[in-house]
């Protein structure tokens, strides 16, 4: 085996190489290199962080913008609400005001209207009495040939009215 | 590779020689570059250019360098999971460690043999696995003792022990922690070595039955050849797994210095 029988013949000879080209390894590779890879990779990864941070805080960001555009929303329309709410009321009152004038105004109609109904029907009652006086007058004058006079008559037609 | 005449000796891929003449010394110890020096910094390079892909920087990554960011996150999770937010210090150390044995591991597998090239798996020494071994122990025992002090020894009595059991296991305790270089350094050395050998081993079936004749060839080799794809992917798998075991322990033990238990 060549590894134990030349140990004692080789062996400084495999230090001197091995302390030279492990030595160059670490100060070349593990002192220099490796850092800055490391350092690559640590600053890609704080990057990676950072952008994830930063979605983070927009997305909450989002978030907060569409809350409030959301209760602006619910505000906006019970507001609106509200005052179509008052409008209506508004207009049912005015409709019924309206309508009670109208009432008011047919009622003074009617009853004035039923005022000149009663007026012209005395009148016309008081036209029929005179009437009838004076055919009650020109009947009794040409069956008997009495004279009657208006005023008999005028009171003979109210008594035989007021029994009809 | 041939040792002698129609035997194929399986441990020649794990010889250690110099590629040129020449070598210098230093404390007693003659320095060659050799071919395990070649592989290690092969190792290096290709280390270097998959790093290289990776620093482009953007912020939407290429291919490439997702490849090397997961690798980072890789290594910067197991820490931290491991130790907490203190274990991120100790990433560059444990990177290293486990690209440089990944790729050592992985090149090692190549099959370039193919065209008479020989590969040579840097961790499948001893040598090396047990410095790496070392290296992480001592890291341990340096963090612990900086840290804690003495009180780092109380990491040999668990909590809620019985008083009368408290001896024995810190004995038992103290053994576990001392083995764990040995354990450490020897997974490596020995998954990859034995998962060489018997690559090779299965590979002088093909060439020996094949030399015999086409019928042993047929009856002997193919089947070989058979069971070496499915071990070499298999071993592709143990390359990544023993990486990633030895950068696994020595965070879990990094973390019983920074922690205590």
């Amino acid at each position: 085996m060549p590894q134990i029988s030349q140990l004692v013949s080789t062996f400084g000879s495999q230090f001197f190489w091995l302390a030279i080209t492990f030595g160059l390894v670490y100060l070349l590779i593990g002192r220099s290199m490796l850092p800055k890879i490391q350092s690559t990779v640590d600053a890609r990864n704080k990057r990676i962080a950072d952008d994830l941070d930063a979605a983070r805080i927009a997305h909450k960001q989002a978030d907060e913008i569409e809350d409030q555009y959301k209760a602006r929303q619910a505000a906006d329309r019970d507001e609106a609400q509200k005052v179509t709410a008052e409008a209506k009321v508004q207009a049912t009152k005015a409709s019924e005001k309206k309508v009670r004038d109208a009432d008011k105004r047919i009622a003074t109609k009617i009853t004035k209207a039923e005022a000149d109904i009663a007026a012209q029907t005395e009148a016309a009652l008081s036209e029929i009495e005179s009437v009838t006086a004076e055919a009650t007058q020109n009947i009794v004058s040409k069956l008997t040939s009495a004279k009657v006079t208006k005023a008999k008559a005028v009171k003979a037609v109210k008594g035989a009215l007021a029994n009809v | 590779m041939a040792g002698e005449e129609g035997k194929i000796d399986p441990m020649h891929q794990f010889e250690i020689q110099p590629i040129f003449d020449g070598g210098f010394e230093i404390a007693g110890q003659t320095i060659n570059f050799t071919n395990s020096a070649l592989w290690m910094i092969l190792t290096f390079i290709t280390l270097w250019i998959f790093m290289l892909g990776g620093m482009k920087r953007e912020i939407i990554p290429g291919r490439w360098q997702v490849m090397v960011e997961s690798m980072s996150n890789f290594v910067t999770n197991m820490l931290t999971s491991n130790v907490g937010e203190a274990g991120r210090k100790y990433v560059p150390y444990v990177f290293s460690l486990f690209m440089f044995i990944l790729f050592a591991n992985i090149l090692g597998m190549l099959p370039i043999g193919v065209i008479g090239l020989h590969p040579f798996t840097v961790t499948s020494h001893i040598a090396i696995t047990g410095i790496l071994a070392v290296l992480s122990f001592s890291i341990v025992l340096i963090v612990g003792f900086w840290k804690h002090g003495l009180h780092f020894f109380s990491l040999f009595v668990p909590h809620g022990t019985p008083l009368p059991m408290v001896p024995f296991i810190a004995v038992i305790e103290f053994i576990s922690f001392m083995i764990r270089p040995f354990s450490l350094g020897l997974r490596l050395f020995v998954a990859m070595t034995a998962g060489h050998v018997l690559l090779k081993v299965l590979g002088g079936f093909v060439i020996n039955s094949t030399n015999a004749g086409a019928g042993y060839g047929a009856l002997v080799g193919i089947p070989s050849f058979m069971l070496m794809v499915g071990i070499s992917a298999l071993e592709l798998l143990v390359a990544v797994i023993q990486a990633y075991v030895f950068a696994l322990l020595t965070s879990l033990y990094i973390n019983d210095a920074e922690n205590l238990h």
